[in-house]
């Protein structure tokens, strides 16, 4: 039976005492792990765990970064849009204002030139009245003269009693024309 | 009725059960036995998992990203258990730097040699042998005793043993009670525990192959030869019962390491 000779060869069934050379081996194996743990193993997890909680934190850092800038900007936008709607309410104030005052100056202007336009056309109507009288006066003496000569037969061809004749003829007439004003 | 018999059948001479030294399998190279060295399976098997360990992991962080492919993630995985549940839990933020790549060694060594128990045609964990668990708590050993010296001077002793405290008429007492707990107790007890759980879950291994083998192959009624599948089945629920034991043990053996290591950093706390 192979159980029989394994017991035969093997020293001792106390499982307590140890083969010396199992002791020497495991210890030996056990150095030279731990040798490389620490000289190649440990370093490089070290190394990569490191790196990683940086890469996490530096991110974590660029996005407040990016978060905090992004929120400047925008104050900085309100600010701006701020400043225009007050420089629009301004500039529309302005024009306004500048609006009433041309239609003022407009309305002056107006005012003036209808006011000049009037008293332009009073002169020219009142010249026109004196030229007027004054053609009148003479065509009316002449007209006057002719039909009087007419009626009365006689060549009225002495200039100084005509003119005489027509200055008493007008008298009279204003004479009339006063009476009847007067009346 | 037949499950009754089987006290009897093996009393008749039939089956002889499995000793502890079927765990110690004839050397590789028999024509070294003269010098007593037992390089066995064993002796193999400690070698291959520090070879396998290295190996593994060398390669798994051989282009290391910041975002972990698989295997990148798995070996991470082992570390980070090792630097930061065992590690920085037990001897704080500002003790356990140094001892990391300690601890994980203990950790992967003692765990793979266990689990090389639950593999097939491996199939025994190398921590059943005392030899290896007295080696590598002796190394343990030496290490928190050597820290607590180097950090204390000589005084270290006097921390260790003479509790604060305690009324001086106690101490003739007290003292040789912590003498025997902490430097002869407490290394007999960190290897002892770790052997003798990887013996035991060997031995009911070696006991079920063996039994279910005398059951099948050299009885001639069929019944018994049922009762071999069976205990082939039962075999199986320890298998994986084993499996647990197996992690467990490397775990409470990396993290006794670690308060033993504590306890010698801050002897004067306590």
């Amino acid at each position: 039976m192979v159980t029989a000779a394994v017991i035969l060869a093997s020293e001792g069934a106390n499982p307590l005492l140890p083969n010396w050379w199992e002791v020497l081996v495991t210890a030996v194996a056990f150095a030279v792990l731990l040798f490389v743990v620490k000289k190649f193993i440990a370093p490089t997890f070290e190394k990569t765990y490191t790196d990683r909680v940086e890469a996490i934190e530096g991110g974590i850092e660029k996005a407040e970064e990016a978060q905090a800038e992004a929120n400047a900007l925008l104050e900085q936008y309100k600010a701006q849009l701020m400043d225009a709607r007050t420089e629009a309410n301004s500039i529309r104030e302005t024009a306004r204002s500048e609006g009433a005052q041309i239609l003022a100056d407009l309305k002056a202007k107006a005012a003036e030139e209808s006011a000049r336009i009037t008293a332009q056309a009073q002169v020219q109507i009142e010249a026109e009245r004196v030229a007027a009288v004054n053609s009148l006066r003479s065509e009316v003496g002449t007209l006057a003269t002719s039909l009087a000569s007419k009626i009365v037969g006689e060549a009225l061809n002495d200039d100084a009693r005509s003119n005489r004749v027509v200055e008493r003829f007008l008298a009279d007439l204003e004479n009339q024309s006063n009476a009847g004003v007067s009346k | 009725m037949t499950a009754f018999a089987l006290p009897m059948a093996s009393n008749d001479g039939g089956f002889v059960p499995p000793t502890i030294s079927d765990t110690h399998l004839p050397d590789v190279l028999p024509w070294m036995t003269e010098y007593g060295t037992g390089l066995g399976k064993q002796m193999i098997m400690v070698i291959l998992s520090v070879v396998l360990i290295a190996w593994f992991f060398k390669a798994a962080i051989r282009n290391p990203k910041l975002v972990p492919g698989r295997v990148q993630f798995f070996a991470e995985g082992f570390y980070s258990f090792a630097r930061n549940t065992v590690g920085r839990d037990i001897m704080g933020e500002k003790n356990f730097r140094p001892w990391v790549p300690l601890l994980f060694s203990v950790f992967l060594f003692v765990l793979l040699n266990n689990i090389f128990g639950a593999i097939p045609f491996l199939q025994m964990p190398s921590f059943s042998h005392a030899g290896s668990a007295y080696a590598i708590a002796l190394i343990i050993y030496f290490t928190w005793i050597g820290v607590g010296v180097q950090k204390h001077g000589i005084r270290y002793f006097k921390l260790a043993v003479v509790p604060t405290g305690v009324p001086g008429w106690i101490l003739p007492l007290l003292v040789p009670l912590e003498i025997i707990s902490n430097f002869i107790v407490r290394p007999l007890t960190h290897s002892l525990r770790l052997m003798a759980t990887m013996l035991a879950g060997h031995m009911i291994v070696v006991l079920a192959g063996s039994g279910a083998q005398y059951l099948i192959m050299e009885q001639d009624s069929i019944l018994l030869n049922a009762t071999g599948v069976g205990v082939i089945a039962g075999s199986v629920a320890m298998y994986f019962l084993e499996l647990l034991i197996m992690v467990l043990q490397a775990f409470v053996f990396t993290l006794l390491t670690a308060i033993y290591i504590q306890g010698s950093l801050e002897a004067d706390a306590h």
